[in-house]
C-alpha cells in the first residue's frame, strides 16, 4: 500500500474558501429562481396548469410530389377536414360525444373504437375520429362549435393521385405508421397517426418524400379553445420525385390490359429507365390515403387475382419460349451448335418415356436456327438443350441476370429461380434427370422469373448485353426546383457475346415478328421494325392429347400464361418491352397485341418529339 | 483492518442527510408515479430494493481502507472504460442512445460508473504534490487523457449530458489541487478557440441538436414544450404547493423522463416554494458538508477523492435543477437521490461510501 502523502495539504485550505462561496452562490441563485418562478409567476402558471392550457397542434408537411418525366404530376396533396376529439376534454363533458355522433352520422360504438385505437398518447394530444368530410360537416361542426369542448376540425395535406389507380403498383400507397415503425424510428420523426410510405415508389423514398412537420405551442382556454399562439415551426415541404416513367406509355398500356391480369414493363434499353410499369389487376391508391375500412382491406388482400401485388417484380413465372433465346445463345456462343444446325420437327420427340411435344401439331419439317426462333419451334430446342447441357444454359441465364434480383429500388422484388444440377441436388439430393433439361430448354420447369427480369434481358439484347439498373425515379427536387439526387444509369453487369450471335439472334427476333409463320406478327408495325419473342408458361402439365384450342375451355385459373418480349426501331432500339398476361393462353394472341400498341404510341412520341427538336435546330441555325 | 474507532468517528450527519433525501425521493416518486397505468412492480417499490442495495454497496465501500483504492485506481479505470467499449459495441439502443450494457439479466449504464473511476484514476495523479507555485500544463497530458478517453467514447453514445458532467469534475479537481491560474486561463482560452474548428465538423443535425440543447424553446414541440410544461409544474407549485399526491401537471406524462431527469418538477409542483426551498437547502447542506471532508482529509488522495465525488453531487444537482426550472439547458441528468434509476442511484451512493470512507478516517492512520 502507498505511503500516506500528506505534503502540501494546504494548497486545498487555499481552494476550499473558493469552493463554498461558489457553491453557495449556486444554490442562492437556485432559490432565487425558484422564488421568481413560484412566487412572482405563480399564479400565471397556475392558470396555465388548469386543464392544461398549453398545448401542441401538429402541422404536418405536404409530401412531395411525384412527377412523369415530362413533369406531369402524378400524385399530390390536397387539403382535407379531419375531426379530431381530445379525451382529456370529454371527461367533464360526456354530452359531446353524443352531438358529435349526431352531427356527422356515427355511432357512439365507431368513435369509442377511434378513441381507444391509440393506446400509447401522450396527453391532450388529439385523436382523429374522422377524416375527409365535406364543407357541410365543417360547417355544422363550426358552428355548434362552443358546445363541442374537445372538439377539434383541423385541415391537413392528404395524399392525392391525380390518374387514380393509375401505375398503382409502381406509386405504392400510404397508411398510417405502424407499432413497429414507431419502434423503429424511435425519436424519428413519426408519431401515432401519422402517414407513412407503405409500398412502392411510397415506400422507398420515404425519407425524400416525407418532408419536416412543423407545428404550434398554443394557449387554449377552459374548453379547449385557442385563445393565441405561442410559438411555432413551419413545416417544410417534402422533396418531389421526377420519375421516369411517361404517363402517356403508361397510359395506353393500362388500357391495352383491359379486365386481364399480368404486367408490363416498358424500359429504355439504353440506360435501364423504366418507361412504363403495370400490374393487373390494380387498386386505387386514394384508398389507403384516408383509412381503408377493413372490408375493403380483406377484398384486396383475398382476391385472387392478387391486386395489392406488383407482378412486374413480386410476380415469377417460367419464362416459357421466351428463354429459347438464351438456350440459343448458349448453344451458338459455346459453338455447340451454328446457324446452320439443322432439326426435323414432326411434332413429337420422344425422349426416355415420354412423348415432347411441339406446340405445332404436325410439326415444323426440318429447320435451321433462325426459323426455330422465328416459329419457336419447341423439338428444335429440346434437342439444342440436350446438346448444350443444362448447366452452360443456366450460366448464360445467371450471366443476363435471371435467378437474382434486379436491384430495383423498390420494396419486395423476388429473385426467380434458375435451376442447375447442383441446385437440384442439394435441394433435393436427387441427381438432374436430362428429361428436366428438355423442359429447361423451352423455359419450364424449375425456372422462374420476373417480368423485370426478362425486361433487362431483352433490353441487354437490344443494347449488345449491357445490363442496366432498372430505375424508375430519374431526379429529386426540392420545392425550389433544386436538383437534390439524380440517378444517372448504372451498369450492373454486362454478357460478353460477340457480334455474329448477337446479329443472328436479333435477325430471328425481328424475323418472329416480321416474317411469315412467325409468331410475333400481332406486333408488326408499319413505321418500324419490331423485335420480339413470344412465350407461353405452362400452369399445369397438360394431357398428351391436348389440341391448341383446347386452352380456351379450361378453367381459367389452369390455363397458360402468356408472354412477349420485344424492343424497337430494330435497327436503334430505344424501347423494351415485357408483357405478361396471366392465364392469357398463347403469347402471340394475348401479349403481343398489348405490346403493339405501346410500342406505336411511344415510337410515335418519340419521332414527333425528335422532328420538332429537327426542327428547332434548324430554325435556329437560319436566325 | 476494521479499528473499533471508525464507528466512533462515522459521520451519522452525512447518512442522515443522505437517508432523509432519499426518503423525500421515494416519497415523491410515489406520487409522480401515481397518475399512469401501473405496469409490474410500481417505481417507488423498485427505488426503495436500489435503496437497499445503494445502503449495502455503500457501507462495503466506506469500511475498506481508501488507499486500498487508490492502488487500484488505474486499474478500475481502465475496466471502466472497457465497459463503455462494450456499450459502444454490443450495447443495447436505447432512445436511439446506446448507453446500457447487459450482464446476465442486470443491465447497467457504465458511463455512471465512469465518473467514478474517473475521479478515483484523477485522486490518484494527484497525490502527487505539485511545487509550491501549482501544477502547470506540462503535468497535464496524463489527466486530459484519461478525460478525453472517456469523454470522446461517452459523446459518441451520445450522452452530452455525462460528458458536460465529467468535463466539469475534471475543471473542478484541477481547480482544487492548484493548477496555476495562468493555466486553467490557457486551456479555457485554447478550448474556446478549439469551438468554432469543431463546429465546422459537424454536420447540420448535429447542429440543430445542440443549439436547440441550448435554446430549447428553438424547439417549441419538442424539447421547448417539455420544458414549459416542466415551468409550469413547477410554478404553479406557488409558495404552499398543491399537496401530496395533488400535483396535476407532472403526473400527465408531458415530461419524457418525468421519473428521472424531470423528477424535481413534481416535487416543486406539489410541495411549492416551502418544499422546494427545504430539499435544495438539504442538497446544499449535503455539499457544504462534503467539502468539510474533503479539506479535512488525512491525506491528499483523500482530499481529491473526497472532493471529486463532491463535485459529481454538486454539478448533477446544480444543472438538473437548473434544467428543470429553466435556468439552464436541457441536459439529461439525473438528480442524486430523487430521480428514479438504478445505476446512477447506486452509484451516488457508491460515491457516498467514499466520503464517509475519507470522512472516518481523518484521525486515523
Amino acid at each position: 500500500m502507498m505511503e500516506l502523502n500528506t505534503q502540501r495539504m494546504e494548497d486545498f485550505k487555499g481552494r476550499y474558501r473558493y469552493f463554498v462561496a461558489f457553491v453557495g452562490v449556486a444554490f442562492l441563485l437556485l432559490m432565487i429562481y425558484f422564488w421568481y418562478l413560484q412566487v412572482i409567476k405563480g399564479s400565471e402558471f397556475l392558470r396555465l396548469s388548469e386543464n392544461n392550457r398549453i398545448r401542441i397542434r401538429e402541422n404536418p408537411a405536404d409530401r412531395g410530389m411525384l412527377l412523369d418525366r415530362k413533369g406531369h404530376i402524378l400524385a399530390h396533396n390536397r387539403p382535407s377536414y379531419e375531426v379530431y376529439l381530445i379525451p382529456e376534454d370529454l371527461k367533464s363533458n360526456p354530452e359531446v360525444l353524443v352531438k358529435v355522433g349526431e352531427l356527422l352520422n356515427m355511432t357512439q360504438e365507431e368513435i369509442h373504437n377511434k378513441l381507444q385505437s391509440q393506446k400509447k398518447r401522450a396527453p391532450f394530444r388529439p385523436v382523429k375520429i374522422k377524416s375527409d368530410i365535406d364543407w357541410s360537416e365543417v360547417a355544422l361542426l363550426e358552428s355548434n362549435r362552443v358546445h363541442l369542448p374537445g372538439l377539434l376540425v383541423d385541415v391537413r395535406p392528404r395524399r392525392s393521385y391525380n390518374y387514380g389507380s393509375l401505375a398503382s403498383h409502381l406509386i405504392g400507397y400510404l397508411g398510417e405508421v405502424d407499432e413497429k415503425e414507431l419502434r423503429q424510428s424511435k425519436e424519428g420523426p413519426y408519431r401515432m397517426g401519422t402517414m407513412i410510405g407503405k409500398f412502392g415508389i411510397e415506400y422507398q423514398w420515404e425519407t425524400d418524400l416525407r418532408g419536416v412537420d412543423g407545428g404550434r405551442q398554443i394557449e387554449v382556454d377552459a374548453i379547449g379553445r385557442e385563445i393565441k399562439p405561442l410559438r411555432s415551426v413551419e413545416p417544410f415541404p417534402g422533396n418531389s420525385l421526377i420519375l421516369t416513367i411517361d404517363l402517356d406509355v403508361q397510359k395506353v398500356a393500362e388500357e391495352a390490359f383491359q379486365d386481364k391480369s399480368g404486367s408490363l414493363i416498358a424500359m429504355d434499353p439504353r440506360n435501364g429507365r423504366i418507361l412504363a410499369m403495370v400490374s393487373k389487376p390494380s387498386f386505387d391508391p386514394d384508398l389507403f390515403a384516408g383509412n381503408i375500412p377493413p372490408d375493403e382491406w380483406k377484398s384486396l388482400v383475398e382476391d385472387p387475382r392478387h391486386p395489392l401485388q406488383n407482378k412486374g417484380i413480386q410476380g415469377q413465372y417460367p419464362p416459357g419460349s421466351v428463354f429459347k433465346i438464351i438456350t440459343a445463345i448458349a448453344g451458338l456462343e459455346s459453338g455447340i451448335i451454328t446457324t446452320n444446325t439443322q432439326v426435323s420437327c414432326t411434332g413429337v420427340y420422344p425422349y426416355g418415356n415420354r412423348d415432347f411435344r411441339c406446340w405445332k401439331e404436325g410439326g415444323h419439317g426440318t429447320l435451321s436456327l433462325h426459323r426455330a426462333i422465328v416459329e419457336s419451334c419447341d423439338i428444335y430446342f429440346y434437342q439444342m438443350g440436350l446438346k448444350v447441357g443444362v448447366d452452360l444454359i443456366a450460366h448464360y441465364a445467371n450471366e443476363f441476370g435471371l435467378g437474382r434480383p434486379t436491384g430495383i429500388y423498390l420494396p419486395h422484388e423476388k429473385s426467380g429461380m434458375v435451376p442447375s444440377t447442383s441446385w437440384k441436388k442439394k435441394r433435393s439430393g436427387v441427381p438432374w434427370y436430362s428429361g428436366e433439361t428438355l423442359s429447361f430448354a423451352v423455359g419450364q420447369g424449375y425456372l422462374n422469373t420476373t417480368p423485370l427480369q426478362l425486361a433487362t434481358f431483352i433490353s441487354a439484347i437490344a443494347n449488345g448485353g449491357k445490363l442496366y439498373l432498372p430505375q424508375v425515379v430519374e431526379r429529386v427536387e426540392n420545392i425550389y426546383g433544386h436538383r437534390l439526387k439524380e440517378y444517372p444509369p448504372v451498369e450492373r453487369g454486362g454478357v460478353e457475346i460477340s457480334e455474329k450471335t448477337l446479329r443472328t439472334i436479333r435477325e430471328a427476333l425481328m424475323g418472329a415478328v416480321n416474317e411469315p409463320h412467325g409468331t410475333g406478327w400481332a406486333c408488326a408495325l408499319k413505321e418500324a421494325k419490331v423485335a420480339g419473342k413470344t412465350g407461353t408458361a405452362q400452369v399445369v402439365e397438360l394431357p398428351a392429347d391436348f389440341k391448341k384450342g383446347d386452352m380456351y375451355r379450361m378453367p381459367l385459373k389452369f390455363r397458360d400464361h402468356a408472354w412477349f418480349v420485344a424492343y424497337a426501331p430494330f435497327e436503334d432500339p430505344v424501347i423494351a418491352l415485357v408483357v405478361l398476361v396471366e392465364h392469357g393462353g398463347f403469347g402471340a394472341t394475348a401479349a403481343a397485341p398489348i405490346a403493339k400498341k405501346v410500342i406505336e404510341k411511344y415510337l410515335r412520341m418519340e419521332s414527333i418529339s425528335s422532328s420538332r427538336m429537327a426542327e428547332k435546330s434548324g430554325d435556329s441555325k437560319k436566325e | 483492518m476494521i479499528d473499533r474507532r471508525l464507528f466512533t468517528h462515522f459521520d451519522w450527519a452525512l447518512l442522515g442527510m443522505v437517508l432523509v433525501l432519499a426518503s423525500i425521493g421515494i416519497l415523491n416518486l410515489y406520487s409522480a408515479t401515481s397518475g399512469g397505468e401501473a405496469f409490474g412492480t410500481p417505481l417507488y417499490l423498485k427505488q426503495i430494493f436500489w435503496l437497499l442495495i445503494g445502503l449495502v454497496m455503500m457501507i462495503i465501500i466506506a469500511f475498506i481502507e481508501y488507499r486500498f483504492y487508490a492502488d487500484f485506481a488505474y486499474i478500475i479505470y481502465v475496466v471502466a472504460i472497457f465497459f463503455l467499449l462494450a456499450v459502444l459495441g454490443y450495447g443495447i439502443i436505447t432512445s436511439g442512445a446506446q448507453r446500457w450494457v447487459k450482464i446476465g439479466a442486470i443491465s447497467f449504464q457504465p458511463s455512471e460508473f465512469v465518473k467514478l473511476s474517473f475521479i478515483l484514476a484523477m485522486a490518484n495523479f494527484f497525490q502527487r504534490p505539485s511545487s509550491r507555485e501549482g501544477y502547470s500544463l506540462k503535468h497535464l497530458p496524463f489527466p486530459f487523457l484519461l478525460l478525453l478517453v472517456p469523454m470522446i467514447m461517452i459523446l459518441k453514445q451520445p450522452d452530452l449530458g455525462t460528458a458536460v458532467i465529467l468535463l466539469l469534475i475534471f475543471f473542478s479537481i484541477l481547480i482544487f489541487v492548484k493548477v496555476r491560474w495562468s493555466s486553467l486561463l490557457t486551456m479555457v482560452l485554447a478550448g474556446g478557440a478549439l469551438i468554432p474548428l469543431l463546429w465546422n465538423f459537424l454536420k447540420e443535425y448535429q447542429k440543430r441538436r445542440i443549439i436547440t440543447f441550448f435554446n430549447p424553446s428553438l424547439d417549441p414541440l419538442g424539447a421547448g414544450y417539455h420544458l414549459i410544461q416542466s415551468k409550469i409544474a413547477v410554478g404553479s407549485g406557488g409558495i404552499m404547493g398543491k399537496g401530496f399526491m395533488k400535483g396535476t401537471q407532472s403526473k400527465l406524462g408531458f415530461l419524457p423522463e418525468q421519473q428521472t431527469d424531470f423528477i424535481f418538477s413534481a416535487l416543486g409542483e406539489e410541495w411549492g416554494l416551502i418544499g422546494a426551498l427545504i430539499v435544495v437547502g438539504l442538497y446544499f447542506a449535503l455539499i457544504l458538508w462534503g467539502l468539510r471532508i474533503a479539506v479535512q482529509a488525512k491525506d491528499r488522495f483523500g482530499a481529491i477523492l473526497a472532493l471529486g465525488v463532491v463535485s459529481m453531487l454538486f454539478w448533477h444537482i446544480f444543472i438538473n435543477i437548473g434544467m428543470v426550472i429553466g435556468m439552464m439547458p436541457v441536459v439529461g441528468i439525473p438528480l442524486p437521490l430523487l430521480s428514479y434509476g438504478g445505476s446512477f442511484f447506486i452509484s451516488t451512493f457508491i460515491g457516498i461510501g467514499l466520503l464517509l470512507n475519507v470522512s472516518m478516517r481523518r484521525y486515523l492512520f
